[in-house]
């Protein structure tokens, strides 16, 4: 126990700058997921056919495989395969194949809840719109956003807290995010090595986070819940 | 002059005509009630009306001014369309009202949006908002609505989801008023309240085009029917003609099954 207390300000220092990096994967791959989903959700509901059956297909390779091949595929293949290292070295190389890979993922399983938002909110919405002499984009955003939004809350909820957790899965290519930073420890580790609870102790900085997110999420729904 | 008249409209979906050679008038102040089977292409008279759908053939005036000539080439702007559906108004057998909006917002929104492009709104911008939200509690009081106003839509029951929608439509005082089945989504004993409303805007000589199955009410209110089958006017006249003494079969036939059931 003596131990532990002693080994503790060294384990919280690197745990810490592992969830930066976590948190920094997070951000990244939401402030870029959230817009290209909506992006590729327009293509997949196109009436050009090409493009909506191109877009499906994309979509259903991404969602029917694994994250985890993705961010090696991305990673390895342009300087394995191509014999171009386009992500460069280092942390920062890393970072910004990982960024790319959680980005694309992410962004396909939000077009596929976007889709749905748009779809379920009735043509006839649209149509009184329309006739009460209203444009396009007067409807888009003073009647049909916000009950779009209304019905993606709850599964985007879903999706940003597992995302939250599939961040350690950038680990695969040496991503030092928290569970990398934990797992160090049992390797060795400034003077610390042969140790498993730091890597126990990463589960702390999930579980706050996601509780800090369930709480915010949760207003936003309550919020909305004022009409039906 | 009539306030509408509809000529040769032709509408067909795909391979389907739907509409075959539609042509009617209409006087201000008049009641039309459009009667007829399932089918027989009704709603898409007035959707065309309404501009949601462009028929394939024929020409619409309202006060001897062209609003729709399917012959036209060249797509008019959409700004254009606007304008000219602001003719008419459309009452939805679903309602559609916009459910994250109180009663009084629902009447108040289109209005507002429109106010915005007149020159002089940034100026007076806090009258003119306050003139609409008047003439919106007027409206509603008007439908029985006075103390409905800051009920959001699921908190209301269907009868007055509809007069809400009545309202409305009639915020932006359309020289015709269209209602497509007003009555249809409605629990019987709400249907009265609805029809009571309808026929105090005949009372005030509104001009309305009411495409309907309660026949009493059509008879009632109209100061001309219209019976459509298969997409076809199969015949028109005052109700005492339509309803009294049918000259077409296919109306007797309709009629009967109104009158036994
Ligand atoms: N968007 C559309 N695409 C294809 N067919 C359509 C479309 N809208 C209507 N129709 C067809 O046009 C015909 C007339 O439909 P419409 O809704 O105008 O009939 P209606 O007289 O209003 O019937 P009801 O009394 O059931 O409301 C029907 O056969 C219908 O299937
Ligand atoms: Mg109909």
């Amino acid at each position: 126990m003596n131990l532990i207390m002693q080994q503790l300000p060294i384990v919280i220092r690197s745990l810490n700058a592992g969830f930066v990096q976590t948190l920094k994967l997070f951000l990244v791959t939401l402030i870029g997921a959230v817009p290209l989903g909506l992006i590729i959700s327009f293509g997949s509901m196109s009436r050009f056919k090409p493009l909506s059956a191109f877009t499906k297909t994309v979509v259903w390779i991404v969602r029917g495989t694994p994250l985890m091949i993705q961010l090696l595929i991305i990673y390895y293949f342009p300087g394995l395969v191509l014999g171009n290292a386009i992500w460069g070295g280092g942390e920062s190389g890393r970072f910004m194949a990982a960024a790319v890979a959680f980005i694309f993922n992410y962004a396909c399983y939000f077009s596929e809840i976007y889709r749905g938002g748009i779809q379920s909110v009735p043509v006839g919405q649209q149509e009184a719109g329309l006739v009460l002499g209203m444009t396009r984009t007067q409807i888009f955003f003073r009647v049909t956003l916000l009950q779009m939004i209304k019905r993606i809350v709850p599964p985007m909820s879903n999706e940003i807290i597992t995302l939250v957790k599939d961040t350690s899965l950038a680990r695969i290519i040496a991503l030092q995010e928290v569970i990398w930073a934990g797992q160090a420890f049992m390797k060795g580790s400034q003077g610390i090595s042969g140790a498993i609870w730091p890597l126990f102790f990463t589960a702390v900085y999930y579980l706050v986070f996601i509780g800090i997110l369930t709480i915010v999420l949760g207003r936003l729904e309550q919020k909305l819940e004022y009409f039906q | 002059m009539p306030i509408l008249e509809a000529e040769h409209i032709c509408k067909s979906f795909g391979n389907t005509e739907v509409l075959k050679d539609i042509s009617f008038s209409l006087e201000k102040s008049e009641v039309l009630s459009i009667i007829g089977s399932s089918g027989s292409g009704k709603t898409t008279l007035l959707r065309c009306l309404n501009f949601l759908e462009r028929p394939q053939g024929g020409v619409i005036r309202v006060n001897g001014e062209t609003v729709f000539d399917a012959a036209e080439t060249g797509t008019k702007n959409d700004a254009e369309i606007r304008k000219r559906r602001l003719h008419f108004g459309l009452v939805f057998q679903s309602f559609n009202l916009f459910p994250q909006y109180t009663a009084l917002q629902n009447v108040m929104l289109a209005k507002e949006l429109l106010a915005k492009e007149q020159p002089d709104y940034k100026a007076r911008k806090k009258e003119i908002h306050d003139e609409i939200e008047a003439e919106a509690e007027q409206l509603l009081t008007d439908m029985g609505l006075a103390d409905r106003m800051q009920n959001y839509p699921h908190q209301l029951s269907g009868g007055q989801c509809q007069r809400v929608a009545i309202a409305r439509a009639l915020a932006l005082r359309p020289d015709i008023l269209c209602f497509d089945e007003p009555t249809s989504a409605l629990d019987p004993e709400l249907t009265g309240e609805v029809l009571k409303v309808i026929r105090g805007l005949a009372d005030q000589k509104m001009t309305m085009v009411i495409v309907t199955h309660e026949m009493a009410f059509a008879r009632d209110v109209a100061s001309q029917v219209i019976f459509m089958d298969d997409g076809y006017i199969v015949e028109q006249g005052t109700p005492e003609q339509v309803f009294g003494a049918p000259k077409e079969e296919r109306t007797r036939q309709f009629l009967s099954r109104y009158t036994q059931g």
